[in-house]
């Protein structure tokens, strides 16, 4: 009998979408109960309640009641919204009431609602126009791929409310700040494993030392100024290799992969694998002071002491482009995670923003009174951190290119770097303090702070993990910063635990989807607008095919006709009534036009009229 | 104090023994993966070109006719019979597999205008210049015996095209008027005709079974249904459509080539506009047939090219050309939707894929991962030369248009 069968199949869906509701529900009582203030209005001796015979009954009059009541509170918004969204879901799907085999109504009929802002968060741009009935083809197209990243964004959010881990998080007790608390206190509070990422290397002979963490954060790069070159797993402590250049070592930064990395020497830029064995020296970079990997585009950035800015492709070992940027010393870089633009800091103030496929300058700030000394981009390539001279901090938004916040530092900050959950590290002698949302509201106090054995020298965040590294005059520092790590990674772009053959097979997909240098510019989603040319441009490119313009005049050369009819007079003659003939088609075309316009204007003027005529109460008061 | 700190057990993240599958966790996260724009734009460009790279589409040369081959049959039960008539008069029956032929016979004097296989399989009719209809059986005669027709009717003009009802004894054939025919009688049934001379083609709707749609030498497409002693529809074009084809999968829907170089799909219900024009042919199109799936066609033209088109795209998505293949005068897409045979001026008839880059034979699991979406592609990216690329046809027609212009 078809009508048992059918309800029978139709319980099978509800039952698998409560376990995903599930942890929805938790987070509402989660809400609830912070939400004290409503609470409290709550008499507190109420009507005796029965037991609820199923527990859905319980739960579902209890969503019902606070929505009704906490309507004021933004947390409970949703709850009466997606109350009446599911059961207009559940109306589509043949209501509420329908019986199931039990006897029973669906507790929960149709599919399982997903929080606003979780979609929000994987919403691709804005939905355009649909376009008009007449083009039925293309509506028909826009619709089904509006209706695949419609489906796409409801998964991944669904995705997301499964993902295994948490954010670390800080929190004092009361009349206690975050910054007082000390890295041995926060050792001692958390785990083994988490605890042994504070550790201090004493390595006082060839400092200072700046830093690098591989993309994945599993492998430390240190370079000392004095030529002491190592890298290392620092999670499980174990040397890769360690050997000294016998040369001033300016930068040290990780190529691709943890399997090579890149050092500016005294002189040229020489690029080593992971056993320390010299691979190249390429000379066409000298002088480097400062180093950005762009990993997307297997770009090496390099920034020199002579004011050149280069592009080095890994991948095929060959320089890009080598911009002369006409600003002397270049001592300050940063790249912009978003969309690979390097912005450089000057001794004059400004940060410039640059590409590979320009020679002049993208953007020219004026950013501080005295030099910048140092820049760092947020992950998401809206916020800009500078520090300057002038001992200010500086947050930019970099779309607008508008100054949001500016703080004064007493000693100003020498390094800055911003994690991935948007933490700002900014070193100020041998201190290193970490803000908090430094976009936000003004920050009065620092998150975290710690005070280093010698000068800093270079701080970096490991990404995702919750640690901060310092390399200072006395070695290198591994502090632990709570809250800075991206908890989920993604297995196929950055995994940490990649076995060899997992990181082989990366490699070989990330160097089929290298990005051309072409492709770098400010918005990198330029390339999925539609590029609307102009008739005229169309027009010019038909032309450059043809060889000629298929639109032209055809310029009139008159017949040779014969029996002294092809006299020059009588040609000019002929050629005369030609022209005026044209002429003429032209201002028969104009008049007309002219005449059309006349006619509508009149029939508005006297449409308007009429709607004038009508009288109105009020036309006595007039004059 | 309260903290919390990242600390993740690696045994969640990897696996226990090596006969486990790599663990592979994900996050959706835009802000992970940024570039998602231009790193799918290189990932289609990296398809398309790899598609370009694997495309070898020729897969055999069929020779054996002594004259150019006019017409094409399909075996409706076997996929490796095929069947081919040439302007000799002689008619040669293939298996594809082997690539050769399995019979040959002196159907008619003159020309082979058309050829179709019956329903069941088990004989075919042929009609030529000779103004004869022939029908033969499939089967190769046995040793000894002399191959003859089993049946003969002599009609009073030249048929050109033939085609048989899907399930029952009756077929239809063209030429000064459109005669039906039933299998048992040597005259006509019905006969139809709407003020015109001469007939091209007729063709069979493949669903509608009783349907009928037939190309006219004065530029008119006539519809006609078989029960009714009337044409139904008629619409007139502007120049002269040389074959046409139904949809098999979407059966009110048809295509005809055209001599203005442009295929058009027509609705047959609203006759009034083309429903979509095809163009990209730089000469007269001669021939077209349907995929069996519906999707698409390939067209054969006199511009010595074969291009593919999906149903509803304005351009081809593929252009088939050899240096030795002369002018394309029939075209067949196999049942099995994977080849196409072309038979053309020069004697031959050639055998194609239809995926220009699909592997044939036994695929390993290694090779199947060309899924991607190639957006990128445009028929702009495919080489033809000299006259048959776009460009050099609108020069040459502009040029043309230049030279009519009139003197004042």
């Amino acid at each position: 009998m078809p009508t048992a069968i059918k309800p029978h199949r139709r319980r099978s869906q509800p039952v698998g979408m409560t376990y995903q509701f599930l942890p929805e529900v938790k987070k509402y009582t989660t809400k609830m109960a912070a939400s004290g203030e409503t609470m409290l209005k709550k008499p507190h001796v109420g009507k005796k309640r029965k037991p609820p015979t199923r527990y859905w009954e319980g739960t579902e009059e209890n969503g019902k009641n606070d929505g009704k009541k906490q309507k004021e509170g933004d947390n409970n918004k949703q709850t009466p919204q997606q109350n009446k969204k599911r059961t207009k879901e559940g109306g589509k799907r043949g209501g509420a009431g329908e019986k199931i085999l039990s006897g029973k109504s669906d507790p929960f009929p149709g599919s399982a609602p997903v929080p606003e802002e979780k979609l929000k968060k994987f919403k691709r741009g804005e939905k355009g126009e649909l376009p008009p009935r007449p083009q039925y083809k293309l509506r028909d197209v826009v619709v089904r791929s509006e209706a695949a990243s419609d489906l796409a964004q409801k998964q991944n959010a669904r995705y997301d409310l499964m993902l295994p881990e948490d954010a670390g998080f800080l929190e004092g007790d009361e009349d206690e700040d975050t910054c007082t608390i000390s890295q041995d206190d926060i050792a001692d509070a958390v785990d083994i494993t988490a605890g042994a990422k504070y550790f201090n290397l004493t390595l006082s002979q060839f400092g200072p030392y700046r830093l690098d963490y591989s993309k994945t954060g599993r492998h430390l790069l240190l370079g000392g100024r004095r030529g002491h070159v190592t890298c290392l797993d620092w999670q499980s402590k174990q040397l890769m290799c360690e050997m000294n250049v016998m040369e001033t070592v300016n930068d040290v930064k990780w190529l691709h992969s943890e399997a090579l990395f890149a050092v500016a020497q005294k002189k040229w830029l020489y690029i080593y694998d992971n056993k320390g064995i010299e691979l190249h020296c390429i000379r066409k970079f000298n002088d480097v002071l400062r180093m950005q990997f762009l990993p997307y585009h297997f770009l090496l950035a390099t920034a020199s002491a002579t004011g050149f800015l280069q592009y080095l492709d890994v991948s095929v070992g060959k320089e890009v482009v080598a911009i002369c940027t006409k600003a002397g010393r270049l001592d300050v870089m940063a790249h912009n995670p978003h969309n690979a633009i390097i912005h450089l800091g000057h001794s004059n103030g400004t940060v410039t923003l640059w590409t590979p496929n320009q020679r002049e300058p993208l953007v020219k700030m004026l950013c501080h009174q005295g030099g910048v000394r140092s820049v760092a981009v947020d992950k998401t390539g809206t916020y800009m951190v500078t520090s300057g001279m002038d001992k200010k901090l500086k947050v930019y938004d970099i779309r607008s290119y508008r100054p949001l916040q500016s703080y004064f530092l007493p000693a100003g900050a020498s390094c800055l770097s911003l994690s991935q959950r948007g933490l700002l590290s900014a070193a100020t002698g041998d201190i290193v303090q970490v803000y908090r949302d430094v976009w936000g509201t003004p920050v009065t106090k620092p998150y975290m702070a710690h005070r280093a054995k010698g000068s800093v020298w270079g701080v970096h965040f490991c990404p995702f993990e919750d640690v901060l590294g310092v390399g200072h005059g006395e070695g290198f520092t591994s502090m632990v910063v709570p809250g800075a790590g991206e908890p989920n990674f993604d297995g196929l772009d950055a995994n940490p635990y990649r076995s060899a053959k997992q990181r082989q097979e990366w490699e070989v997909k990330a160097l089929l989807e290298k990005i051309q240098p072409e492709l770098i510019g400010l918005d990198p989603s330029q390339l999925s607008q539609v590029d609307h040319s102009t008739w005229e441009q169309r027009h010019e490119d038909r032309v450059q095919a043809l060889g000629f313009d298929p639109l032209a005049k055809e310029k009139f050369t008159p017949r040779l006709k014969t029996k002294g009819r092809s006299s020059s007079g009588k040609v000019e003659k002929r050629k005369k009534q030609v022209a005026h003939e044209d002429q003429r088609d032209v201002i028969r075309q104009t008049v007309e036009d002219r005449m059309k316009i006349d006619k509508e204007r009149k029939e508005k003027e006297k449409k308007e009229a009429a709607a004038a005529g009508q009288k109105s109460a009020l036309d006595r008061f007039r004059k | 104090m309260k903290v919390k700190v990242l600390s993740r057990n690696p045994d969640d993240y990897v696996r226990e023994t090596k006969l486990d599958i790599q663990r592979v966790p994900r996050n959706y996260d835009p802000s992970l993966h940024p570039f998602e724009v231009p790193r799918e734009y290189t990932r289609a460009l990296n398809a398309t070109k790899l598609e370009r790279v694997f495309a070898k589409p020729f897969l055999a040369s069929l020779d054996g006719h002594r004259d150019g081959v006019n017409c094409m049959a399909k075996h409706p039960k076997s996929l490796s019979t095929m069947l081919s008539g040439s302007c000799d008069g002689e008619l040669k029956v293939w298996n594809l597999t082997k690539r050769e032929c399995v019979r040959t016979l002196q159907a008619h004097e003159g020309f082979v205008r058309g050829m179709v296989v019956r329903f069941c399989g088990t004989s075919f009719f042929t009609v030529g210049d000779d103004k004869t209809i022939k029908q033969w059986k499939m089967e190769t005669p046995g040793y000894g015996e002399e191959e003859e027709p089993l049946n003969t009717i002599l009609g009073k003009s030249v048929f050109t095209s033939i085609d048989h009802h899907q399930k029952e004894g009756v077929f239809v054939t063209c030429g000064q008027q459109v005669d039906i025919w039933d299998e048992q009688r040597s005259s006509p049934i019905r006969s139809f005709s709407w003020g015109v001379d001469s007939f091209s083609c007729v063709r069979f709707n493949p669903v509608e079974t009783e349907l009928l749609a037939s190309c006219a030498s004065d530029r008119s497409i006539v519809l006609y249904d078989m029960r009714e002693a009337t044409p139904l529809k008629k619409v007139i074009m502007n120049m002269r459509s040389n074959t046409l084809c139904w949809n098999p999968m979407e059966a009110y829907n048809f295509t005809c080539s055209n001599e203005d170089y442009n295929l058009y799909t027509y609705d047959m219900r609203y006759l009034d506009k083309p429903f979509t024009v095809h163009m990209d042919h730089v000469s007269a199109v001669l021939d077209v047939d349907y995929s069996p799936t519906g999707k698409e066609f390939v067209s054969a033209s006199f511009d010595k090219t074969i291009r593919i088109f999906p149903k509803d795209s304005g351009h081809s998505r593929e252009v088939y050309h050899t240096k030795r293949m002369q002018h394309v005068i029939s075209i067949k897409w196999s049942s099995d939707n994977k080849y196409i045979l072309s038979a053309s001026d020069e004697m031959n008839i050639r055998l194609w894929k239809a995926n220009a880059a699909e592997k044939l034979g036994l695929v390993r699991q290694t090779v199947l991962f060309l899924s991607f979406t190639s957006s990128v592609r445009t028929s702009s990216n495919l080489q033809v030369p000299g006259i048959k690329s776009n460009v050099m046809k609108e020069r040459w027609i502009s040029e043309q248009c230049r030279m009519l212009t009139i003197n004042r």
